[in-house]
């Protein structure tokens, strides 16, 4: 199994992630609120899972054999809905309902309503658990589907994750590959100050899982941790992926601001100029 | 006097185990007194013990679920809709998820670990979530099919448990019904409508009143949501008075089902026997019983009251 992304490949995950990015900033802005920070620093993540590594079928969104994945941090809902429109799961055209009542596409997301949605989340702390849930099932009918997941830096900060991180390698859940989205920051400023993970590593090594650390906006790095992650037995892993927060967007890029705040028309317009690719 | 609802709780669950494969059993180191260990025993790799750890059990389930499986979790009643209330809310009954809570020790006859392990506002916490359904068994055989009736139902279900033995109130003969009263016995004056360990002391203060003069319809009242309005509606109709029995704070659980039928439909006076917005405390669980207004003469004199307020 290569762990090593062709160069075509890249080129292609590249464009995807700055469409994806795209549709994060036009939705965003359309509903007039959402956490584009958080969202635009999980973008290659996502992008890789859903272009590059899971077994998805946007055809058939509830497939048994599927491999599934949990925005822990749900509040980054709109890079999810973005990928899954770009991956075809919904079309481009509803983005912009994001927040808007009547629409599939809620604030956090709702697996009950969206295809290609595996499992409600928003209230931090809880995903992991629901992973771990997804996890032993496959593992007790001896499936070979696997489960992802990924959380905030300063989703860490619940209780919640550690009772979870605590089950996963007591059960030996290594059908389930997690990752960090370590940008840096939360709402109230940097994570190091308003309440510190820190070290996040060492703390999941200690849980007892493997543990990689890559550059969460290197296509190679993301796809290689994961392909690493599928030969690991009898430990959950760990991808504590360093991000910037707003990454792809220059004036947005670090800023704890944007982490809940949606751009004016004028400020999307801007960003959208400031998008590579 | 019968066995205690937990103890057919472990039971049923053991038999379901055989006929659905898909039931995956959770506990949070509680498994000995929930009596999941009835199903640990029978089917090892299909229980898993979370440790003390009851957001992760709850959210654990909730994932098992949603990958198809029919989750069975257990704890005490405080630690499965308290501790985990948020858990229950969102990860469970937001997305509406296969998931069967089946919380032991509800109410004060946990006896003497005291208050903080007597869940008195569970019925009320998880009646207030969203397309959860509430069932209270009142003895072993009600509890067989209630949880026999949850594996084959399709969506989050709460199930509120006891401690103590209790006495048997159905034989078997006895068929329940999601959403029904099931009718103990009949009268005109008023009726008397509980839920768990109060069906057995309803049906004797009906007996007793019956010295006073005045016959009692007693209901049964399992599930305490969707509450049977119709049975209720009926009941004020054709007796003028209603009192509910519930081991719980008046607030929130059976008597405030019952109230909220009532007073939207067919306002008769009404007394509510249960918790008075008060924590409980150590004690054997007949004492606090009796300390908490809980007894057949504590339902005697408010069914006297309610008949008084009749006229």
């Amino acid at each position: 199994m290569s762990t090593q992304l062709t160069p075509e490949k890249t080129a292609e995950l590249a464009k995807r992630a700055t469409a994806v990015r795209k549709n994060i900033l036009e939705m965003v802005t359309a509903a007039k609120s959402g956490h584009p920070g958080g969202s635009l620093s999980a973008a290659d993540i996502l992008v890789t899972l859903y272009f590059a590594v899971m077994r998805v079928d946007p055809h058939a969104p509830a497939d048994p054999e599927r491999d599934r994945f949990v925005l822990s941090k749900g509040h980054a809902a709109p890079v999810l809905y973005a990928t899954l429109a770009e991956r075809g799961f919904l079309p481009h055209s509803e983005l912009t309902t994001l927040r808007q009542v009547d629409s599939r596409l809620q604030g956090h997301p709702d697996m009950k309503g969206v295809p290609g949605v595996d499992m409600s989340t928003g209230s931090l702390g809880q995903g992991l658990s629901a992973a771990n849930g997804m996890a032993l099932a496959g593992r007790v009918d001896g499936k070979d589907w696997r489960v992802y997941a990924l959380l905030g830096d300063g989703e860490l900060e619940e209780g919640q994750v550690w009772e979870a991180a605590m089950f996963a390698a007591h059960y030996k859940l290594d059908n389930l590959t997690a990752f960090v989205d370590y940008n840096g920051l939360q709402i109230d400023g940097p994570v190091s100050e308003v309440m510190s993970p820190l070290p996040i590593p060492e703390k999941w090594r200690a849980f007892g899982w493997h543990v990689l650390e890559i550059d969460g906006h290197d296509y190679n790095a993301i796809y290689g941790a994961i392909e690493t992650a599928k030969t690991v037995k009898g430990k959950p892993t760990m991808i504590v992926a360093t991000t910037v927060k707003g990454k792809g967007v220059c004036s947005m890029e670090g800023v704890a601001d944007w982490h809940g705040k949606a751009p004016s028309t004028d400020e999307c317009a801007k960003f959208l100029a400031e998008l590579c690719g | 006097m019968g066995k205690a609802t937990r103890e057919a709780y472990g039971e049923a669950l053991k038999e379901l185990g055989g006929r659905y494969k898909d039931i995956i059993v959770l506990d949070a180191d509680l498994s000995k007194s929930t009596k999941t260990n009835v199903f640990a025993k029978a089917y090892p790799d299909r229980f898993f013990n979370v440790g003390i750890a009851e957001q992760n059990l709850i959210g654990t389930a909730a994932g098992l679920a949603a990958a198809g499986k029919i989750p069975f979790v257990s704890t005490f009643a405080m630690f499965a809709t308290g501790r985990a209330y948020e858990q229950v809310r969102n990860s469970v009954g937001y997305p509406h998820l296969n998931v069967k809570i089946c919380a032991t020790h509800a109410g004060l006859t946990v006896g003497e670990d005291g208050a903080t392990h007597q869940a008195i506002e569970d019925i009320g916490l998880m009646r207030a979530i969203p397309g959860m359904t509430v069932i209270v068994p009142a003895d072993a055989t009600e509890t067989h099919q209630a949880v026999a009736w949850a594996a084959e139902y399709k969506g989050p279900v709460y199930i509120r448990l006891g401690r103590m033995a209790v006495p048997d109130v159905f034989g078997e003969s006895y068929a329940f019904a999601p959403g029904k009263a099931a009718l103990l016995a009949e009268g005109a004056d008023l009726t008397i409508i509980a839920c768990g360990v109060m069906v057995a002391p309803a049906r004797r203060a009906a007996d007793e009143l019956t010295q006073a003069g005045l016959t009692a319809r007693v209901l049964n009242m399992p599930t305490i949501k969707p509450i049977d309005s119709a049975a209720i509606i009926k009941a004020a109709r054709d007796t003028g008075a209603v009192v509910t029995c519930e081991e719980h704070t008046v607030i929130g659980g059976l008597g405030s089902a019952v109230a909220e039928v009532l007073v939207e439909n067919v306002p008769v006076p009404m007394e509510r026997v249960g918790i008075l917005d008060t924590f409980g405390e150590s004690g054997t669980p007949d004492a606090l019983l009796a300390k908490y207004s809980l007894t057949v003469a504590d339902i005697v004199r408010a069914a006297k009251r309610v008949v008084e307020r009749k006229s």
